[in-house]
C-alpha cells in the first residue's frame, strides 16, 4: 500500500493523460454529481457531498476539502462502456448494389476515476452479460478492455445505499487497476493506493509513491469501516430469490403498481440493466440506412410487444418482471444477483419507490420476518 | 406504402392548416438539411405556407395541422380526408385539440367576448376537437410543436411503406439517455416527464425546467401517482388542474386528471 498526497493528485491525472487516456470522473453539474470528463483535480467536486433519499437527491458543501465525499453518482459507468445510443451498422445503395459497413469510430481509452465497490460489481455483471458466452459484444469489448479503472473506497454511505447487505461493498474487493482510500483528518489529506493489476502496478511505479506507514493504513481501514456502518437501507437477501420466484401472483404487485409511473427511470439509472432495442432508419432517398442500438427498458409497452400486443400491459406485471429478474431469475441466468445495492433506482424514482422496502413488504406479506425483526 | 396517384411521377404531399399557429408546418420548412431530400422524394402539391402553386388532388400523403374549432373546419376536414390516401395529423392541436381546447372546459362566448372587439363576427364551435374526432386518421404525430426529426421519419416511413419509429414511452427515457439529472428528484421542480410521451429529446429538463407535457400523455400514464408527487412538491389542486391543461388539455388522460383536481 502506497500514499498519494492530496497535493500530488494532479500527478495521477497527468500520468493517465500521458498514456493517452480520457479521464472520466465525478463532476458537479446541475445539482448532482455525475461522471464526466475530468482534466485536473479542480474539476472534481471538492467538498461536495450528496444527501440521498427515496425520490430525493441534494448536494451540500463542506469545508473539509474531500474529493470523494459523495456516494453513488447520478450517472453510471455503463454510459461509457455501453453508451445509450450506438450505430451498429450503416448501409448504402449504389446502382442497386447494397453494401454494409460497421462504423469505424474508435472510442477513447478511458480511465474511470472514482468507481465505487458496488459499481465494480456492476461492471463485472455487465462483463458477464456482454463478454461471456458465444457472442461477445464487440462494441462493449473494445471500450471495456481499454479502460483503466481507479476505484475509490467509500468513506461514507448514502441514505439509499445497501451494498453491505448485497455483499458488494463498501470496500473494493477486486476488478480495479488501482484502488484509493481518501483520508482527511488531523490536518492531513492523502490517499492510500493499492494496485489490483499489473497495469496498476506499472502506473504506481511511475508515480514513485512512498509506502504507507501503519497509522495511515489503519486510518484508511477505519474510514471504510465507518461507511459499512452507515448503510441507509438493507435488503432482506436471505431466501429472497425463492420468495420472488414463488410469488408471481402476490397482491404486492398491484399495490406497487398504484405508485409506479412506468417511466423507466429505475432501469435507466441502474448500473446493471442492460436491455436495448434497435431502430432501423433510412434516408428519405432510400440510398442510405443505418441500425442504431439504444437503451431500452422493461417498463415500456413495446418491450414486451409480440404479434397482437404487449404481454406486460400493466405496471404490476412490469414492476414484477423487473424486480423478479433483478433479484431472482438473474441468479439462474448469470449466477449472481442483478442488484449491487447502489440505491440509484430508489433515489432516482420520481415517486420514491424503494426496492428494498418492496422486498421487505413482499416477505412480510408471505409470512416472512418484517424489517423490524418481528 | 403510399402508392403514387395516377399521372404523377412522385407521391404527392399536401399540408393543410386548421385552427393552429402554423408552428408545426413550419417545422417542415425548418428541416433545412432534409428539406431537399423531402422535396426530391415527394411532389409538394399543396402547401400554401411554402408555395402558392397548387397541384390538384387526390394526394398521397396529407399532413394536417390544427384542430377543428369552426363550422368551416368541420366541413373542410371531410374534404381533406376524401382527397387523401394517407392522413397524418401533426401537432398537439390536430391530435388533442390544442391550447384552444381550453374552451371545452368553459363557455366559448366568454372567450370571444373577452378577446374580440366585435364578437358577433366570430363563428366558432363550442369545442375545439382533434382531427380524429371527425375523420379516420392514419397516424398522429405529437408535439407542440412537433419534432422535425420525427416528421421526416414519419414521411420517410410512409414513403417506404414501413412503420414509423415514434416511441410512445415517457420523456424520462430520453432524459436519462441524454444524461440529464432528474429535475424532480435533484431540484424538487415539478415535471410532467413521467406521464408525457417522448419525442422532444427531453429538452426542458436539460435546461433545468420541468416538462410541460407538450407531447401529450405517454402510452400508460399514471397521472394519479404523478399528481401525488407534484402535491408532495408543493402544488395545490388549482395548480395541478393548470399543469394538465395546456397544449394537450383535451387528451383523455390529461383531461381526466385535470378534472379530478378542478373542484
Amino acid at each position: 500500500m502506497h500514499v498519494l498526497e492530496r497535493a500530488q493528485f494532479d500527478t495521477l491525472l497527468e500520468a493517465l493523460q500521458q498514456h493517452g487516456r480520457q479521464v472520466i470522473g465525478p463532476v458537479r453539474r446541475d445539482g448532482v454529481i455525475g461522471y464526466e470528463p475530468v482534466r485536473s483535480a479542480g474539476d472534481l467536486p471538492v467538498g461536495w457531498a450528496d444527501e440521498q433519499e427515496a425520490g430525493r437527491y441534494r448536494l451540500h458543501h463542506k469545508d473539509h476539502g474531500r474529493l470523494f465525499d459523495y456516494t453513488a453518482g447520478f450517472h453510471t459507468w455503463k454510459r461509457y462502456l455501453y453508451p445509450p445510443t450506438a450505430v451498429l451498422w450503416q448501409a448504402s445503395r449504389d446502382n442497386g448494389r447494397l453494401s454494409f459497413e460497421t462504423p469505424s469510430e474508435t472510442p477513447p481509452k478511458f480511465a474511470l476515476l472514482g468507481v465505487r465497490a458496488c459499481e465494480l460489481h456492476a461492471i463485472a455483471i455487465q462483463d458477464k452479460v456482454f463478454l461471456d458466452g458465444a457472442h461477445p459484444d464487440p462494441a462493449y469489448a473494445v471500450r471495456r478492455n481499454n479502460a483503466f479503472i481507479i476505484a475509490v473506497n467509500c468513506g461514507r454511505a448514502g441514505g439509499t445505499c445497501f451494498c453491505a447487505s448485497m455483499e458488494t461493498g463498501p470496500r473494493a474487493q477486486g476488478g480495479y487497476d488501482l484502488a484509493l482510500t481518501e483520508v482527511a483528518e488531523d490536518g492531513r489529506h492523502y490517499f492510500t493506493v493499492e494496485a489490483g493489476t499489473k497495469k496498476g502496478e506499472r502506473l504506481l511505479d511511475e508515480l514513485e509513491l512512498r509506502e504507507a506507514i501503519e497509522a495511515e493504513r489503519a486510518a484508511a481501514a477505519a474510514a471504510v469501516e465507518a461507511a459499512a456502518n452507515q448503510m441507509g437501507r438493507q435488503m432482506p437477501v436471505d431466501g429472497l430469490r425463492e420468495l420472488l420466484a414463488a410469488n408471481p401472483e402476490s397482491p404486492r404487485w398491484e399495490a406497487v403498481a398504484k405508485r409506479c409511473l412506468c417511466c423507466a427511470n429505475c432501469t435507466m439509472a441502474c448500473p446493471t440493466c442492460f436491455c436495448s432495442t434497435v431502430h432501423d432508419s433510412a434516408a428519405m432517398t432510400g440510398e442510405t440506412a443505418k441500425r442504431e442500438r439504444v437503451w431500452d427498458s422493461c417498463f415500456t409497452m413495446e418491450f414486451s410487444y409480440v404479434h397482437g400486443g404487449s404481454v406486460r400491459k400493466d405496471a404490476s406485471s412490469r414492476y414484477r418482471q423487473w424486480m423478479t429478474h433483478k433479484l431472482s431469475s438473474w441468479h439462474d441466468q448469470f449466477g449472481s444477483s442483478g442488484c449491487v445495492g447502489c440505491g440509484r433506482c430508489i433515489t432516482w424514482c420520481p415517486v420514491g419507490i424503494d426496492i428494498t422496502e418492496e422486498a421487505w413488504l413482499l416477505q412480510e406479506a408471505h409470512g416472512g420476518p418484517t424489517r423490524t425483526g418481528e | 406504402m403510399a402508392k403514387k396517384t395516377q399521372g404523377s411521377q412522385r407521391p404527392k404531399l399536401a399540408v393543410w392548416k386548421f385552427s393552429s399557429c402554423d408552428g408545426c408546418q413550419l417545422s417542415l420548412l425548418d428541416c433545412e438539411d432534409e428539406l431537399l431530400d423531402v422535396a426530391g422524394a415527394v411532389e409538394i402539391a399543396y402547401f400554401p405556407e411554402a408555395t402558392r402553386a397548387v397541384v390538384k388532388g387526390p394526394y398521397d400523403v396529407s399532413l394536417v395541422e390544427g384542430s377543428v374549432s369552426t363550422p368551416e373546419d368541420a366541413q373542410r376536414i371531410q374534404h381533406v380526408r376524401r382527397q387523401s390516401r394517407v392522413l397524418v395529423t401533426i401537432g398537439a392541436c390536430a391530435t388533442a385539440g390544442g391550447i384552444q381546447a381550453l374552451r371545452n372546459f368553459a363557455n366559448v362566448e366568454d372567450f370571444t367576448r373577452a378577446v374580440y372587439a366585435m364578437p358577433e363576427h366570430i363563428e366558432a364551435l363550442s369545442t375545439s376537437t382533434p382531427i380524429s374526432y371527425h375523420v379516420f386518421v392514419d397516424f398522429e404525430l405529437r408535439g407542440c410543436p412537433i419534432n422535425k426529426t420525427q416528421l421526416v421519419e414519419v414521411i420517410g416511413a410512409f414513403l417506404l411503406g414501413r412503420r414509423p419509429n415514434v416511441p410512445t414511452y415517457s420523456v424520462c427515457v430520453e432524459c436519462k439517455r441524454r444524461g440529464s439529472p432528474c429535475v424532480m428528484v435533484a431540484q424538487g421542480i415539478p415535471c410532467l416527464g413521467p406521464v408525457t410521451q417522448a419525442g422532444c429529446g427531453a429538452l426542458c429538463p436539460a435546461y433545468n425546467r420541468g416538462c410541460y407535457g407538450c407531447f401529450g400523455p405517454m402510452e400508460t400514464p399514471n397521472t394519479a401517482a404523478c399528481s401525488a408527487q407534484l402535491q408532495a412538491l408543493g402544488m395545490d389542486d388549482p395548480q395541478l388542474t393548470r399543469v394538465y391543461r395546456t397544449f394537450n388539455a383535451w387528451s383523455e388522460a390529461f383531461r381526466r386528471e385535470s378534472e379530478i383536481h378542478d373542484a
